[in-house]
């Protein structure tokens, strides 16, 4: 019989292997996909998983990728760490870019170094006022913020919408629903000549590090830490539970707008309906992925922007439609999720004894 | 004549720590035997083996005679053992019934198994009502839950850890009657006490371990109450007193006090008033559930008061938090050790920094100052002879009473003007009981206020010497500390919980 028992304490091997185990067990079962669809295995692998990690493009592009998820899943994973969950960051996402991009448009072909940091500074608070709507609400009613979040990312979307097709839509656009493109001093500056690496990969690292910084030397990261696993104990240290709920809401939702307005004025370049790529909810398998840790999340971050790569791929070079991404992803999250019982339990093999 | 069951040179290493080494002795049927030990001595230890949690490394166990050797709980449930533990394991959110169907191997939940609640209730005087919420009892509620869970199974040995540290002396009284009918009508029952008052009014035998080993098996009445402590701690104990009480002015004072409940099994708080002095140790007994967690949850800070109802040297604190408060030296060591004075998920340091003034060497704007906490979190553990390896360690895996003394010190070491401590010495062994009491006394003769909100009326009594008793809400003007002090307390107690 096998059987799993707990551990006294949790393995340190096992959270560096847990992760390689279910990356293993995701090729495997990917390599059974491919069998079953009647493809080449290895070519099918090629194309997924390593075609992307070659040449100045494919590598590019991973990073461009990668960035919003680092940046939303930091946020988010602090939210995680206290119980406080913002399903939403794709909301969010998308009125920062929209309180971004609206002022980008409002100054259209006004030079200035200052436009960026105010269109940030719009798309952050755009974002934290939209997860501010959940915070408030379960603050003062206690409405169950996933339902919020998760509710208000559908209100975003059409809005998105109602914007490009109405007030922010380009005048000269032949009634295309986009806005402009924004002009030189509203388009984030790149890193990385000849690609579209942008900014916003050193702000998602630089975040990596404040949030590290954060939750392990500072009182805050105590704070979420034990409003999350032990409420009562966070009053009796004289925490308050709806700060707790403000804080980690307004922090995942400023930042995840401020990556909503990175992605249309850097890779995209203007606003349009298409803009909502479903990063808000990737960035949750980011975060778990990382087992919410800020460093992790980096880490994770460029293995589903790897994801997001070979599916891209495999749809031009292999014609498999773009689910093999959510499959990857979703099978990727099953095995770790299932993988991470190793940390804090060991597989015992028992053998029937005469009783 | 064959033992209930009898162990034969038991023992068992953790690593280098032998925690039960070459134990033997036997529990006849239908006794009260008890199993008497400080912290550490492997009681503990000794019990899981018994219960099937753990096997030991050495030695044979025999249940009337016969081979036992149970792999886990459920085989030695099977047998007829059963067992109360001191953390309770019961699911808050669910109700009485349902938790103790929960916990018993095929039993439906229906009005059928209400009614044998009832009736076990009635039988044994332990009273419950089965559709209560758990999370909204008092813990001695909940004590009475678990032993009806354990005589739903009838067994034929019922462990017992450490029952009566929670109960008021009523409760003491209702609970000795029900184990005496119980080992009337035939059931063994294993004692595991520091009470020695106690063990030796009930128990019929006493084995006494001390540093894993066996020091003795005797009957408890054929020795003193001395005797039994010097056996069970290896040194005698210091007698506590509290010599030269000065008394300063008023420093901390609630005022009129008053409070609806939050849930349908909470307590409203009525119109309490009180007034500490500096060097004054107050005393609040009564019966658990009486209003006891909703005044702590009032004087830490967790919920807020109105205006000039809590006063601190003068100044209104109704509206200050935890944290604020301990910054005007007010400190706190809530009842509820897991979960609400300490993290169980977090090790002792991280711990250390819940109870923490704003202004602490700690924390510098808000950066953790690890060292610091290290520093501090030793201080704990060695004053207060926390039995821990590390400062690593995570809480959960302290004993309660050593948790207890964790937490105690943690308070105490911020030498605190006022200091707000419920259960101080809940499941703690007598010798460090003893220092806790010392701690606090000599924590008064340096000037401060303390009060204790405890059941355990003895200790009340030698701590302080102004006791008010809280009953279903409402607090007594302080007791006339004459010689019938004892009989009003008592009455004080009881009226409230005769309704």
């Amino acid at each position: 019989m096998i059987k799993l028992q707990p551990r006294s304490e949790s393995s340190a091997k096992m959270v560096i292997f847990a992760p390689v185990l279910a990356i293993v067990l995701t090729a495997i079962s990917a390599m059974i996909i491919f069998l079953w669809a009647g493809l080449d295995v290895w070519n099918a692998f090629y194309v997924l998983f390593v075609e992307p990690l070659t040449g100045k493009y494919n590598l590019s592009e991973l990073l461009v990728k990668a960035a919003p998820l680092m940046m939303i899943a930091l946020g988010l994973s602090i939210g995680f760490r206290a119980g406080v969950w913002n399903i939403g960051a794709e909301g969010q996402y998308i009125i920062g870019a929209i309180s971004g991009g609206a002022v980008g448009l409002y100054f259209y072909d006004v030079q200035g170094i200052w436009l960026m940091p105010l269109m940030a500074l719009a798309a952050v608070l755009g974002g934290m006022s939209y997860a501010g709507i959940a915070a408030f609400l379960r603050t003062k009613f206690q409405v169950n913020e996933i339902l919020v979040t998760l509710m208000l990312t559908y209100v975003a979307i059409l809005f998105l919408s109602a914007m490009v097709f109405g007030p922010l839509r380009n005048p000269n656009g032949f009634n295309f629903p986009e806005s402009r493109i924004f002009h030189d001093s509203a388009t984030l500056p790149i890193i990385w000549q000849g690609t579209r690496v942008h900014i916003g990969l050193i702000f998602a690292l630089l975040f990596a590090v404040i949030a590290w910084f954060m939750t392990n030397k500072h009182v805050f990261g105590l704070q979420i830490k034990i409003s999350g696993s032990a409420p009562r104990a966070a009053k009796f240290a004289g925490f308050s539970e709806n700060q707790t709920i403000w804080y980690t809401l307004l922090i995942s939702g400023g930042v995840a707008g401020l990556a909503g307005l990175f992605e249309a004025t850097g890779p995209i370049g203007q606003l349009v309906p298409s803009l909502p790529s479903g990063y808000g909810f990737t960035a949750i398998i980011v975060a778990f992925l990382a087992r919410l840790h800020p460093i992790g999340i980096v880490f994770s971050a460029l293995l589903i922007a790897l994801t997001y790569m070979g599916g891209e791929n495999a749809q031009i070079t292999l014609q498999l439609p773009n689910s093999i991404t959510s499959i990857f992803q979703g099978l990727l999250l099953f095995y770790f999720l299932a993988c991470n019982v190793l940390i804090e339990y060991k597989v015992a093999f028992l053998f029937n004894r005469a009783k | 004549m064959n033992y209930q069951l009898e162990l034969k040179n038991i023992s068992k290493s953790y690593g280098d720590l032998k925690a039960n080494d070459d134990i033997s002795f036997g529990i006849h049927p239908a006794s009260i035997h008890a199993l008497l030990g400080e912290n550490g001595a492997g009681k503990s230890t000794l019990v899981k083996a018994i219960y099937g949690s753990i096997q030991p490394n050495e030695g044979s166990m025999q249940w009337l005679g016969q081979k036992y050797k149970p792999n886990n709980p459920f085989e030695a449930r099977e047998k007829g053992v059963a067992m109360v533990f001191q953390h309770f394991s019961l699911f808050e959110s669910l109700s009485v019934a349902e938790n103790i169907a929960l916990g018993l191997d095929n039993v439906d939940l229906n009005e059928e198994l209400v009614q044998v609640i009832i009736k076990h209730s009635k039988q044994y005087g332990l009273d419950v009502n089965p559709h209560q919420t758990v999370g909204d009892l008092s813990v001695g509620a909940r004590q009475r839950v678990e032993i009806i869970r354990c005589l739903m199974q009838n067994p034929k040995l019922l462990i017992m850890d450490e029952p009566t540290s929670v109960l008021t002396p009523n409760e003491v009284a209702d609970l000795f009657i029900a184990l005496r009918k119980l080992s009337e009508e035939g059931c063994a029952i294993l004692y595991i006490s520091h009470k020695l008052d106690e063990v030796r009014q009930i128990c019929h035998r006493a084995t006494i371990l001390r540093g894993g080993k066996l020091i003795q098996s005797c009957n408890p009445q054929e020795h003193s109450k001395s005797e039994l402590a010097e056996m069970m701690i290896g040194k005698k104990l210091t007698q506590l007193a509290r010599n030269n009480v000065v008394l300063g002015e008023d420093i901390f004072s609630i005022n009129g006090l008053s409070r609806a409940r939050s849930n349908m099994f909470g307590v409203d708080l009525v119109d309490i008033c009180l007034s500490i002095k500096k060097g004054s140790i107050v005393g609040i007994a009564g019966v658990a559930g009486n209003g006891q967690d909703e005044l702590m949850e009032v004087l830490i800070g967790e919920s807020h008061s109105d205006v000039g109802v809590l006063t601190f040297n003068g100044q209104n604190i109704g509206d200050l938090n935890a944290h604020e408060r301990r910054q005007l030296s007010m400190f706190f060591v809530p009842e509820e050790r897991l979960g609400h004075g300490a993290v169980p998920e977090m090790d002792l340091n991280e711990n250390m920094l819940l109870s923490r003034p704003q202004k602490s060497e700690m924390t510098s704007y808000g950066i953790i100052d690890r060292n610091n906490v290290e520093r501090l979190t030793q201080k704990v553990i060695s004053d207060f002879d926390v039995q821990t390896p590390s400062s690593k360690m995570l809480a959960k895996s302290l004993s309660g009473g050593n948790l207890q003394k964790f937490m105690v010190g943690r308070e105490l070491i911020q030498q605190p003007d006022l200091l707000i401590i419920a259960q101080p010495t809940w499941g703690v062994d007598a010798g460090s009981a003893n220092n806790i009491h010392q701690a606090l006394i000599t924590l008064a003769e340096h000037g401060s206020a303390i009060l204790v909100i405890s059941q355990d009326l003895d200790e009340i009594l030698t701590l302080c010497e102004q006791i008010h008793v809280l009953t279903e809400g409402v607090l007594s003007p302080p007791v006339n500390m004459q010689d019938d002090a004892l009989e009003e307390i008592s009455q004080l107690m009881v009226g409230g919980s005769n309704d």
